[in-house]
């Protein structure tokens, strides 16, 4: 494979929930590339099909979700539609996936050394001696203080950030090519928070892992992300290098979002708010989503679904906010 | 310009005892065990001000709050409520009222939004007869941004920020003067955020409301706060208007906590990330509690514990920095 070939590619993903009461559409034509090595966030608010993308991604949609269209594709292998026993071996031996709350995310019952070993010797052909080595420098290289001691402990005897190392430890057992990290720092405190990004990037770099930052903290992902995804309603809206979108945003959602995030910097009277709320998945008006709450919406915005630019990069927007002289 | 102080906090100390149960205690000889919570914290708030209390999870900040709606008895010191002067001279009791971190869970599912609103009115007998209170949750409901007509819906039928708007009317139809915010916008969008952090703002300036503003969100209270308590292992580490602590953060925790929090302007600060994690309030380190996590812990941080001492309007319990 080339140096140019994406990692994983996602072509104009459709997912879908089929209810008695009709058909829900979750994502519509979500289409990104993550490269080897690099992070691309993915933000949105509640609701906004950021850990649903996720979730079809590592082949985890629950029933009555399901892809309805479009392709993934990891490492020029087509995912999406592999049968579930082949999947199950893509996950975990090149998809690793950190999930928000690392309490839920570990078995209470385990160890952390038996919990990591079971996820070494399924992927990985090693015998139980070489596993326990390989667990004990997993834990090290996460930043465990003297890992030996931390191997025959169980989960409740971490703290919640030690935990999430452990969760991080673990998706990193089989050396995956990819990471999804679904909100790996909202329950953690902001001082904790700082160490885990500052972790994933340094894991990021030295091990050519490509990770998926789901989130919603627009901070969070200024300080760890490539690129950023910004999603609303299912759809992505705009696509991005990280210093571009949150600098010089360029759909009005984004630029409405930016806004609202209380400055360190300077404190405002008034802070910009966006009215009104995302509309729900059965609801999702025609045209561009984002139209009845955008300040720059035309008729055209009602009728027409905007597209990112060809190339993947920029706004789906019709009338974009104008790029500052100064870019 | 100075108000009136409308809340007095001296000493309040909150301790939980976790002990193990006896027969355990007596068998195998485990000592009494004692989280201090709030382990004496003082200060005043003055009227139609916002004071913000930070810190991480576990330094006690929401028993704090806790305590100072009442929900939860100090073990010692004295949370008072100052009288208030009416205009013809006579004093009234301040009501305070709470506001909750999480909007699903803070409101009856079973009640209709009207009757949750309506509930405190009737409970304190506000208004003669049930048309001035329905008129009354009207008029509420307008004030927080919803519809007359949303009192005959259920909590469920609203978003997160619409049911905290709830929560904001619920205490509102106490005629409450004291809002405790207890990491009011923790649960929800920040698009979201911005609404409710707006209409407090307002409501302050309209209602002459004072606020005590819970969050572990630093850029929210320095939206919202004039006055700031930076909040360590149960204790003020530094207290001070908000302006000049953040311009200018003296203790070195509240320097690493500013450092620290990632900032959407300024991403990738050359900074450097607050090691080690909160030490356990059951079993804190002896002497200044910072000093194991401290860049610049000397000998004597580890034997005496800094009290807050008092500098140019700014309140700093630390050694090294006075």
């Amino acid at each position: 494979m080339s140096e140019a070939a994406p990692l994983l590619s996602v072509r104009d993903l459709r997912v879908a929930f089929h209810t008695r009461r009709g058909t829900l559409v979750a994502l519509d034509g979500v289409s990104f590339d993550i490269a080897p090595g690099e992070i691309l966030g993915v933000v949105g608010e509640s609701g906004a099909g950021k850990s649903l993308t996720g979730t079809a991604v590592i082949g985890l949609l629950d029933p009555p979700g399901r892809i309805d269209g479009g392709e993934i594709w990891l490492e020029g292998r087509r995912i999406d539609t592999l049968p579930p026993a082949e999947m199950r071996r893509v996950r975990g031996r090149q998809i690793g996936a950190i999930f928000q709350d690392p309490l839920t995310s570990l078995h209470p019952l385990l160890t952390v050394g038996a919990q990591l070993e079971e996820t070494i010797r399924t992927h990985l052909p090693l015998n139980r001696a070489e596993a326990k080595a390989r667990a004990v420098a997993l834990l090290r290289e996460v930043g465990i203080p003297a890992p030996e001691t931390r191997v025959p402990q169980y989960p409740h005897q971490f703290s919640g950030g030690m935990r999430q190392r452990v969760v991080i430890a673990l998706a990193l057992a089989a050396e995956p090519k990819l990471i999804i990290a679904d909100e790996p720092t909202t329950a953690l405190d902001v001082s904790i928070q700082a160490q885990i990004t500052a972790l994933l990037r340094r894991l990021c770099r030295t091990h050519g892992t490509g990770v998926m930052l789901v989130t919603h903290d627009m901070g969070v992902i200024a300080e760890t992300a490539d690129r950023v995804a910004v999603m609303y309603a299912g759809r992505l809206v705009e696509l991005g290098a990280v210093d571009q979108v949150v600098r010089a945003p360029r759909h009005p959602y984004t630029a409405g979002l930016m806004a609202s995030i209380p400055r360190m910097g300077k404190r405002e009277d008034v802070l910009a708010q966006i009215e009104g709320s995302m509309p729900r998945l059965g609801a999702i008006p025609p045209g561009c989503a984002f139209s009845p709450r955008c300040p720059s919406a035309s008729a055209r915005c009602t009728v027409e679904v905007p597209v990112l630019p060809a190339g993947g990069a920029g706004a789906a927007c019709w009338h974009p906010v104008a790029e500052p002289a100064h870019v | 310009m100075f108000e009136p102080i409308a809340l007095t906090v001296r000493d309040a100390v909150c301790l939980f005892d976790v002990s193990p149960p006896f027969l355990d205690r007596v068998l195998s000889g485990a000592r009494r065990r004692v989280l201090r919570a709030v382990d004496g914290v003082s200060f005043t708030v003055r009227r139609g001000r916002t004071l913000g209390v930070v810190g991480e999870s576990g330094c006690g900040k929401s028993t704090l709050a806790r305590m100072i709606v009442g929900l939860q008895p100090p073990t010692a010191g004295t949370l008072r409520l100052e009288d208030m002067p009416l205009a013809d001279g006579s004093l009234v009791r301040p009501r305070v009222q709470m506001i909750f971190q999480d909007p699903y869970a803070s409101l009856n599912p079973r009640w209709r939004v009207g009757d949750i609103v309506a509930e405190p009115i009737r409970e304190l007998k506000l208004l003669p007869g049930e048309a001035a209170v329905q008129a009354r949750v009207a008029q509420l409901l307008e004030t927080v941004g919803l519809a007359a007509a949303d009192a005959t819906r259920f909590p469920h039928a609203f978003s997160g920020g619409q049911r905290q708007r709830i929560s904001i009317a619920r205490a509102l139809a106490t005629e409450a003067d004291v809002l405790v915010c207890d990491e009011p916008t923790s649960a929800l969008d920040v698009s979201v955020q911005a609404q409710i952090l707006n209409l407090m703002r307002r409501l302050q300036a309209e209602l002459g409301l004072t606020y005590i503003l819970i969050s572990h969100n630093l850029s929210v209270v320095r939206h919202m706060a004039d006055d700031i308590a930076i909040m360590y292992l149960g204790r003020f580490v530094e207290t001070g208007p908000a302006e000049e602590v953040f311009a200018n953060p003296r203790h070195p925790y509240t320097r690493l906590l500013l450092e620290t929090i990632p900032d959407v302007q300024q991403p990738n600060r050359d900074r450097q990330p607050l090691s080690g994690e909160v030490p356990s309030p059951i079993d804190p380190p002896s002497g200044c509690p910072f000093h194991p996590r401290c860049p610049q812990a000397e000998a004597r941080c580890r034997e005496t514990r800094p009290v807050l001492e008092m500098r140019d309007g700014r309140e700093v319990a630390c050694f090294v920095v006075r």
